[in-house]
Parts: C-alpha cells; structure tokens; sequence
C-alpha cells in the first residue's frame, strides 16, 4: 500500500478518535472505537505486521466492540458529565504530555532503519536461524511460542486471571 | 437484552457462516507455521462465532450451546497444556520448554515444530474459552443474575 494511503488512514484514526471522545451517545464512540481499530489493522497492515493486523482487527474491531455493545446494554447509552474542574486540569496535563510526546519523536530512529537498536539486537539471529531451527517459516510464531515461550506462557496466564476476574465480577448476584 | 434477529436473512446467513468461521479458526491455528496467525488469534475467531450465534438468534442459544463450567475448565486446560509441554521437555533431558528434548522421534526442529503446535493449542483453548465465559456473563438477562 502506498504511503498515501497510510497517510489517509492515520487522518482517518484521528477523526475517528476524536468522534469517539465528543460523542454524547455512548453507542456511536463504541463503533467509532470498531472504526478506529479497523483502520489501525490496515495501517498494520500496510507496514508489513500482518500478525499484529489480524489481532488487531478480530480483537479491536470484532470482540472488544461486540463486548463494549453489551457493557453498554447493561448500564446506560448516556455519558456521564466530567466536572469543570478535572476538564480545566486535564487540558494542560494532555498539552504538556503530547508535546513532549511528539517532541521525542524525533529522537526514535527512522522506521524500518537496518541500524536501528531493535533490528541489531538478537532480531537478526531470528530471522536467520528460525526456520533451520524451529521448521517455521513465520518467524512471528517462532519467536512467540519458542524463542520467547516463557512471555507467551505468562501472557496465557494473564489472559486466563482476568477472564476469571470478570467472569467473577459480572456473575455476582445484585441484592 | 440480546435477542433473535427477526430477519430470517440474518439468522440463516449466521448459521451458514458459524462453521465456515470455527473452520477458518482451526486453519489459523495449525497454519500458523506458515501464515499470519497462530493459537491467539485462532481462540478470538473460535469464540467470535459463538458471539456471532448469541447476537444472530438470541442469547438463548449460549444456554443451550456452551455450557460455563466446561469453559472454565477449558481455559485452565489450554495453560496446564502449555505447562505440561515445557514439563515434559524437561523429562526429556532438557530445559523447560525447550521443545528440542521433548521425548519424540522427530529431527530436533521437527520437535520444536511440534511444541510449538502444541503451545498454540493451549493459548487457543484459553483464549476461546475465556472470551466466551466473559460474552456469556455479559450476556446473561438481568433478571437471571
């Protein structure tokens, strides 16, 4: 995909995020949310993570909304008004933050650079030795269930506690 | 709450597609070697669909379908298969989870092939299950909590 196009969807992310914050339906910011993460899986998409796009796009844009449309069944469609206070407080600390956010953005290196920290590290080994060693052309899935078996491990567990947690949570009887 | 769709399009449509879908998912799951996916993905497609059967002909179809303590036993199976595959990589003689001494006759990236396979599975079973638990809560009537 070209640059253009990426370059539109990541316009499209911000009006689609800021949908999300203004709406006072409750409803309409959950399917700008689902937006939000569609367009964030074809930007995934067109740098090349086709993993990080699928999860994004069957996790975003698929469960999460399906989940929040039912959170939303369960409470209510209106949005609860933010005092003055915490508003007059929170634009200087989101200012602030997203200056300095964006000013380090300079001090990342290039994307896709060879000689970035990332790519020099054990990246290369990987990609060299994955396929002799573990017969797996998808050097994503090599590095997540071998090279790296004990993060995935402890993210199944992780997954496992707080779906528990909300199981338990949202099967307590009300009085 | 969440009731049957009144379209007979929708419903039927929904109920061609649930298995095509749960298909697709297992696809992902053992395809993973060589394509985009692996067990995470695979487990939110598998419980995708029974959120897509819940919000197609009501949720009364989770009641009749999906029974929780399964789920919950489900999930914790997909983890202790994850532990039991680094356990047994330890009784073959080597390291926990090192895939390459799990006790098969298989060329060592063959077995690291297969432990890999074997862990996918285990995140998917937890993955599925758990997301399912949760859709099944938060779809449940009010009056039945």
């Amino acid at each position: 995909m070209s640059e253009a196009a990426v370059a539109g969807l990541l316009v499209l992310l911000v009006l689609l995020a800021l949908i999300a914050v203004r709406a006072a339906d409750l409803l309409l910011a959950v399917v700008a949310l689902g937006g939000y993460s569609f367009a964030m899986a074809l930007v995934w998409a067109a740098i090349g993570a086709v993993d990080v796009a699928f999860t994004e796009a069957v996790v975003g844009a698929g469960v999460t909304m399906v989940f929040m449309l039912a959170a939303l069944l369960r409470t209510s469609r209106r949005r609860s008004p933010v005092a003055v206070g915490i508003q007059q407080v929170a634009l200087p600390v989101v200012l602030v933050v997203g200056f300095l956010l964006v000013a380090l953005t300079t001090a990342l290196p290039p994307w896709a650079d060879p000689a970035a920290p990332a790519a020099v590290h054990v990246s290369p080994r990987y990609l060299e030795r994955a396929v002799a060693e573990t017969a797996t052309p998808n050097v994503v899935t090599a590095v997540l269930a071998d090279y790296r078996g004990y993060d995935t491990l402890i993210e199944t567990v992780v997954i496992l506690t707080a779906g528990l947690g909300c199981w338990l949570l949202l099967g307590r009887r009300t009085p | 709450m969440i009731e049957r769709h009144e379209s007979v399009v929708v419903t039927t449509f929904v109920r061609g597609l649930v298995p095509l879908a749960q298909l697709f998912g297992l696809y992902v799951l053992v395809h993973g070697h060589e394509s985009p996916g692996g067990g995470f993905q695979a487990g939110v497609v598998l419980a995708a669909t029974f959120v897509l059967l819940a919000l197609a002909l009501g949720r009364e179809v989770l009641d009749r379908r999906v029974s929780e303590p399964a789920c919950l036993a489900l999930a914790c199976a997909g983890v202790l298969l994850y532990v039991l595959t680094g356990l047994v990589a330890i009784a073959g003689g080597g390291a926990f989870l090192d895939y390459a001494a799990l006790p098969v006759p298989l060329p060592a990236a063959r077995a690291r092939w297969l432990g890999i396979l074997l862990i996918e599975c285990g995140v998917a079973l937890t993955v599925a299950a758990t997301l399912v638990l949760i859709f099944c809560r938060l779809a449940a009537r009010e009056d039945a909590r």
